[in-house]
C-alpha cells in the first residue's frame, strides 16, 4: 500500500506491506534507528514516538495507519543542536544509564507534560507507567520530568516540537550552561 | 607501585555523563541498528517442548520460500558447532553435558534452537520458520530440584546417569578457619532452622540481544550486545577452532546486561557459522519472547539454613545446605554462581563455625547463570532473613542482635570463617546514619501502636545490614576455585601530539558510565581537562586485552589498570622533561599536569612532552619516542562494600497488598569517583532487588513451558510500582586499591530483597507468619495471614504471581 508520511519534518512517499509496523517502517525503511524495539507485546514503551502530536507505541501502530500523519521521533526533537528541554533534563538529572529506554521515555514524558504542565511525583510515575526502565530505578527520571516541567512552562508538549527558529530564540532557559 | 590519584578537581565530583549526548538524541549504535552492504537476516526456530527427542525435521517447504538463502538444522551444524563453553568446573568430578548451540538429537528446555533460516529480510526469515516441520518424541520433564536428585528420578541427560552435576562443600573445621558446625548446633542454647526459596528470575535487560557477523574482511567481525567482548572472542576461537587472531569482536552501545549478557550464546555461535558459510554479513536480533525464554535466567535455589546461638544472641554456628538449579546446560559460569555465595553467608558477622554445601542440579529448564549479584544476593537474603528469625526467637530487637554479632570497626582487617579478609568497614556508622534518616525508633513506636489498636493496615520494619564481595577478582583466588581465567584487567594511555588523551580499558561498559568516570580519574592523574580524555572500550581491536565487565569489577580492577598506566606515562615522561629543562630527573615533581623543577618556577607540561615525543628531534639518549603506556592490574583482594538498608512496609491485612512507605539505603562503597553515578547505581539496584521481593518470577507450567514469556507476565516494575528512596553514604576507603574504591553495581540489589521481605514478615508476624515466599504478591501475603504460617506455593504461585493477566491454569484472564 502507498503511504505519505512526514517524519521529523521530511515527507516520504512509500510503498509498504500492510503488515509493516510503524516502528519497522521507521527503522528499516527510513533508517530512523533512534527509535528502538524492546518487546513484542507493547509493554515496554521503548518504541514510543509522537503521531500527530500524541505519544504512541510504534510497535502497536501499522505503518499504513500513519498515512497522512506527522510523526516525530527522538531524532526530530533537537533543533540545530539545541536539545529539547526534556532531553536536557534527562542529562542534567542523570535519568539514564544504558539509555535503551530513553528515547521512548523522553517521548512519553513530553506527551505527559503536554497534558499536565506541572505534574506531582505520583502523576509522573503514573504518566510513564507504560515505559519500562531496568537501570535507573525511575527516581531520576521522575526528577528529570518535573525539572523539565519547570523549564518548559509555558508552551510545553507537542507545541514545543513545532517551534520555528524565531520562537527558539525566545525560549529562554531551554539550555542551561 | 601505583599511587593514589592526587587530590584533584574531578574525582568526587558529580560530573554529568559524557555518554548521554548520543543516547538522548537517538544517535546510538545498538547492534540491531547496524546495517551492512549485502547483509542477510536470520530467524531461529525454537523447541516448544521442554524435553524431547527430535525424530525428524523437514525443511523442504522453508527452503522454497521467497528470499530464503539457507535453512539449517542441528544435523547440519553438528560437526562444526562444538560445545558451548563452561569456564567454571567447580569440582574435578563435575558432570557437564555436551552443550550444542543448535540441538541435534534432543531438546532439553523449551526455547532451545532447533533450526535457523537466513533470508534477505527479517520478515522473510520469520515467515519461513512456518515452513519447517519438526517431529518430537516427548520425554519426561524434570522440573523440581528436590525430586530430580532422588534415585528413581527421570534424567535430563540420561548418559550422565544423574541429575546432580556437582556438590561443592566448604567446612570451617576442615579448612581450619573455625570450629565444627555440628558441635555448635549440638551444644547450642537456641537453634533456628528455615528453608527459603530463591525464585527463578530473568535479567530482562531492556535491549534484546543482537548479533551481526561480517565475514567479508580478513578478520571475521562480530558485533554483539554482550558484556564480554574479550571473553567472547577467546571462546569463539576455542569453541569453533577458528584462529583467535582472525576474529574481532565489538560490543557497541549495549543496552544493559545485569549479568544476562555475561555469556557466550548459542545465537552468537550460529550467526558466526552461518555468516561464514554464506560469505555475507548476517544479523540476528532476538524478540523479547525469545529473550525471556532462552537467554539465561538467574537465582533459583532452595536454601536450608540452620543457625546455632546462645540465649544472649551470640551466634555460634551456621550451616547452609543448598540446591541450585542449573537448568538444562552449564553455560559460561553457571556452576560457580551459587558457589560465590559460599563466601557471603557469614556476611558481616563473626561466626565461629560454618558449613556450606551446595548441590547443582539439572532440570529441563532454561540454563541459569549470572544475574546482578550472582550468588551474593541469595546468601545475603538468607542470612538477613535468618537474623530476623533468630531475633524473634530470642525476643531481641533485630538490630541489636546484628550489632552483637557484627565485626566492630576497630577489628578490621578481619579474616572471616569463610577465608576472606575484609579490609575495611564501619557497620556502626552506616547503621547509625540509616536509623537517623529512617526514624527507626519513631516507626517502632507507630508499629506497636497500630498493633495494639488492631489496625487493618499493619506496619513492618525490615532490616538488611549487608556486605558483599566485589572487584572480581584476585587471579590466585579464581585459580583456587578452578575458574578458567584470571581476574586482572587491562588499561592503556595514548598521549596524542596535541595533548589530548586516549584511554583504553578492558572493561566493557553497558550503562555504567565508564567513559565519564575514567575521564575524571585520568584528568586528575595527568592534570589534563576532563574534556580532553576519550575512553575507548568494547572492541578487541582498539582494546586488545581485557576481561570485561561484571561482578562490580570495573572501577576496582579496570580503573586501577588505567591509573597504573597513567603512572607509567608520568614515569616515561620524566626523563624527557628533565632533558627538556636541563635538570636531573630527581629534581622534578609532577603535579597538575606539569613537571616542575623543585625550588624553581621552571616547568614543562605533559602536553609539551607529548609533542616533543611526537617530533622526537631531541630526546635523551636511549629513550624511545613515546610516553604511551599500558598496564595490567591484578587485585590483591576483593573489596567489601557494605551498608544498612531499612524498609518500612505497610501490609493491608484484609487484601494482602504491600505498600513500601519508606526506604532508606546508607551504603559504604568507599571513595566515590562520581556521586551522581553511584546514586544512580543504587537506585537501579534497589528496584531490581525489590522486584524480586514483590513482583518477579519465571514460572514454568507442568509441561516445562515458561508461562512468564512476555513483559505482560514477567513483571518488571514500572515507575508507578516504586517509591522514592532516601539514599546516603558513609565512607570507609578500601585499603586494597589505591583509589580506595569498592564497587557499587550490585549492592542495591543484594541488600534490598531481604529488607523488603523482613518488613513484610515483621508486619504480620503477630498473625503467626514466619515467612512469605517470594515474590510476596497480595495473594501470597493474604494467604500467609489466613493460614498463620509459612505460605506454601498455593494461590499466587501462578504466572504473574496472582497479580492478574493469567489464571492458575495458565489461561488469559
Amino acid at each position: 500500500m502507498r503511504i505519505t508520511v512526514t517524519v521529523d519534518g521530511t515527507t516520504y512517499l512509500d510503498e509498504v506491506e500492510p503488515r509493516t509496523l510503524l516502528v519497522q517502517y521507521l527503522r528499516e525503511r527510513l533508517g530512523k534507528v533512534g527509535t528502538v524495539v524492546g518487546c513484542d507485546t507493547s509493554n515496554c514503551g521503548a518504541c514510543t514516538v509522537h503521531l500527530d502530536g500524541h505519544s504512541v507505541k510504534s510497535c502497536a501502530v501499522l505503518a499504513v495507519q500513519a498515512d497522512g500523519c506527522e510523526v516525530t521521533t527522538i531524532e526530530g526533537l533537537a533543533r540545530d543542536g539545541q536539545l529539547h528541554p526534556v532531553q536536557r533534563a534527562f542529562h542534567d538529572n542523570h535519568a539514564l544509564q544504558c539509555g535503551f529506554c530513553t528515547p521512548g521515555m523522553i517521548m512519553q514524558s513530553i506527551d505527559l507534560l503536554a497534558e499536565n504542565s506541572d505534574p506531582d511525583e505520583q502523576a509522573v510515575r503514573e504518566g510513564i507507567e507504560g515505559n519500562l526502565c531496568r537501570c535507573t530505578g525511575y527516581q531520576n527520571i521522575v526528577r528529570a520530568v518535573r525539572d523539565a516541567a519547570h523549564e518548559m512552562r509555558p508552551g510545553a508538549g507537542p507545541e514545543a516540537e513545532r517551534m520555528n527558529e524565531a520562537e527558539m530564540g525566545t525560549q529562554a532557559g531551554v539550555r542551561r550552561s | 607501585m601505583t599511587t593514589a590519584a592526587e587530590p584533584g578537581q574531578e574525582v568526587g565530583k558529580g560530573r554529568l555523563r559524557k555518554e548521554d549526548a548520543r543516547l538522548i538524541t537517538g544517535r546510538t549504535r545498538w547492534t540491531d541498528n547496524m546495517s551492512l552492504p549485502g547483509m542477510l537476516h536470520m530467524a531461529m526456530l525454537r523447541s516448544p517442548m521442554a524435553h524431547a527427542r527430535i525424530t525428524n525435521i523437514d525443511t523442504s517447504e522453508a527452503r522454497q520460500m521467497p528470499g530464503v538463502l539457507a535453512v539449517v538444522t542441528g544435523a547440519d551444524l553438528a560437526d562444526s558447532q562444538g560445545s558451548l563453553p563452561c569456564a567454571w568446573p567447580i569440582t574435578e568430578d563435575m558432570k557437564s553435558p555436551d552443550a550444542p548451540s543448535m540441538a541435534v538429537n534432543q531438546v532439553n528446555f523449551a526455547g532451545e534452537v532447533v533450526a535457523a533460516v537466513v533470508a534477505r529480510s527479517a520478515a522473510e526469515a520469520a515467515d519461513a520458520l512456518e515452513g519447517i516441520d519438526v517431529d518430537y518424541d516427548e520425554l519426561p520433564v524434570v522440573l523440581d530440584m528436590a525430586e530430580a536428585i532422588k534415585d528413581d528420578a527421570d534424567l535430563v541427560h540420561p548418559d550422565l546417569g544423574t541429575n546432580s552435576s556437582a556438590t561443592w562443600i566448604f567446612d570451617s573445621a576442615e579448612a581450619g578457619t573455625g570450629g565444627s558446625v555440628d558441635e555448635a548446633i549440638g551444644s547450642a542454647e537456641v537453634v533456628v532452622e528455615r528453608t527459603f526459596r530463591q525464585q527463578r528470575l530473568i535479567p530482562a535487560f531492556m535491549e534484546p540481544r543482537s548479533i551481526v557477523v561480517d565475514p567479508t574482511g580478513e578478520q571475521v567481525t562480530m558485533w554483539s550486545a554482550t558484556q564480554v567482548p574479550h571473553i567472547l572472542r577467546l571462546m569463539l576461537a576455542m569453541t569453533l577452532g577458528v584462529p583467535e587472531h582472525k576474529v574481532r569482536v565489538i560490543a557497541p552501545d549495549v543496552g544493559g546486561g545485569f549479568g544476562g549478557k555475561l555469556q557466550v550464546t548459542p545465537e552468537e555461535v550460529i550467526t558466526f557459522l552461518l555468516a561464514q558459510k554464506l560469505g555475507r554479513p548476517v544479523k540476528y536480533t532476538e524478540t523479547r519472547s525469545e529473550s525471556l525464554a532462552s537467554a539465561h535466567h538467574g537465582r533459583d535455589q532452595l536454601q536450608k539454613l540452620t543457625v546455632a546461638a546462645r540465649r544472649d544472641g551470640t551466634v555460634t554456628g551456621l550451616k547452609v545446605e543448598l540446591l541450585a538449579d542449573m537448568g538444562a546446560y552449564l553455560r559460561l559460569v553457571t556452576p560457580g554462581v551459587p558457589i560465590l555465595g559460599a563466601f557471603m553467608y557469614n556476611a558481616i558477622y563473626k561466626i565461629p563455625a560454618y558449613h556450606f554445601a551446595c548441590t547443582n542440579v539439572f532440570t529441563t529448564k532454561t540454563p541459569t547463570d549470572a544475574y546482578r549479584g550472582a550468588g551474593r544476593p541469595e546468601a545475603t537474603f538468607a542470612i538477613e532473613r535468618m537474623m530476623d528469625e533468630l531475633a524473634n526467637e530470642l525476643g531481641m530487637d533485630p538490630l541489636e542482635l546484628r550489632e552483637k554479632n557484627w565485626i566492630k570497626h576497630e577489628e578490621f582487617p578481619y579474616t572471616t570463617v569463610s577465608t576472606l579478609t575484609y579490609d575495611s568497614g564501619n557497620y556502626e556508622a552506616a547503621t547509625a546514619r540509616a536509623k537517623e534518616l529512617f526514624d527507626y525508633d519513631g516507626l517502632r513506636r507507630e508499629q506497636a501502636e497500630r498493633r495494639q489498636r488492631g489496625d487493618s493496615v499493619q506496619l513492618g520494619i525490615g532490616i538488611s545490614t549487608f556486605t558483599e564481595m566485589c572487584g572480581l577478582a584476585p587471579s590466585r583466588v579464581l585459580g583456587s576455585l578452578s575458574y578458567g581465567a584470571g581476574g586482572w584487567e587491562y588499561g592503556a594511555i595514548r598521549m596524542l601530539p596535541t595533548g589530548k588523551v586516549e584511554v583504553i580499558t578492558g572493561s566493557s561498559a553497558h550503562g555504567q558510565g565508564h567513559e565519564t568516570a575514567w575521564s575524571q580519574i585520568v584528568a586528575d592523574k595527568l592534570g589534563v581537562p576532563f574534556e580532553d580524555v576519550e575512553v575507548l572500550h568494547g572492541d578487541t581491536q582498539s582494546s586488545p586485552r581485557g576481561l570485561d565487565t561484571y561482578g562490580s569489577r570495573s572501577l576496582t580492577v579496570g580503573a586501577m589498570a588505567v591509573l597504573s598506566a597513567a603512572d607509567k606515562v608520568i614515569e616515561k615522561a620524566k626523563p624527557i622533561a628533565a632533558h627538556m629543562m636541563e635538570c636531573s630527573p630527581d629534581d622534578l615533581e609532577f603535579s597538575g599536569g606539569k613537571f616542575t623543577v623543585r625550588g624553581t618556577g621552571t616547568d614543562t607540561g605533559i602536553a609539551d612532552i607529548a609533542l616533543a615525543v611526537f617530533a622526537a628531534h631531541d630526546l635523551p639518549d636511549g629513550v624511545e619516542p613515546s610516553i604511551d603506556a599500558d598496564a595490567t592490574f591484578d587485585p590483591e583482594n576483593f573489596s567489601f562494600p557494605h551498608g544498612t538498608h531499612l524498609c518500612a512496609a505497610e501490609v493491608d491485612t484484609e487484601t494482602g497488598q504491600v505498600r513500601l512507605r519508606s526506604y532508606v539505603a546508607v551504603d559504604d562503597v568507599g571513595k566515590v569517583v562520581n556521586p551522581l553515578i553511584v546514586e544512580g547505581q543504587v537506585h537501579g539496584g534497589l528496584v531490581q532487588g525489590i522486584a524480586q521481593a514483590l513482583f518477579e518470577e519465571a514460572v514454568y507450567d507442568e509441561s516445562g513451558t515458561l508461562m512468564t514469556g512476555t513483559f505482560a507476565d514477567y513483571l518488571v516494575p514500572s515507575a508507578a510500582d516504586m517509591p522514592s528512596f532516601t539514599t546516603d553514604r558513609t565512607e570507609t576507603p578500601s585499603t586494597t586499591n589505591a583509589l580506595g574504591v569498592k564497587g557499587v553495581g550490585e549492592a542495591g540489589t543484594i541488600a534490598s530483597t531481604p529488607a523488603v521481605v523482613n518488613a513484610i514478615v515483621d508486619a504480620i508476624r503477630h498473625k503467626g507468619v514466619d515467612d512469605v515466599e517470594m515474590p510476596c504478591t497480595p495473594m501470597r501475603v493474604w494467604q500467609a495471614i489466613q493460614s498463620g504460617a509459612q505460605s506454601a506455593a498455593g494461590p499466587g504461585a501462578e504466572p504473574g504471581g496472582g497479580m492478574g493477566s493469567l489464571d492458575a491454569e495458565g489461561g488469559a484472564r
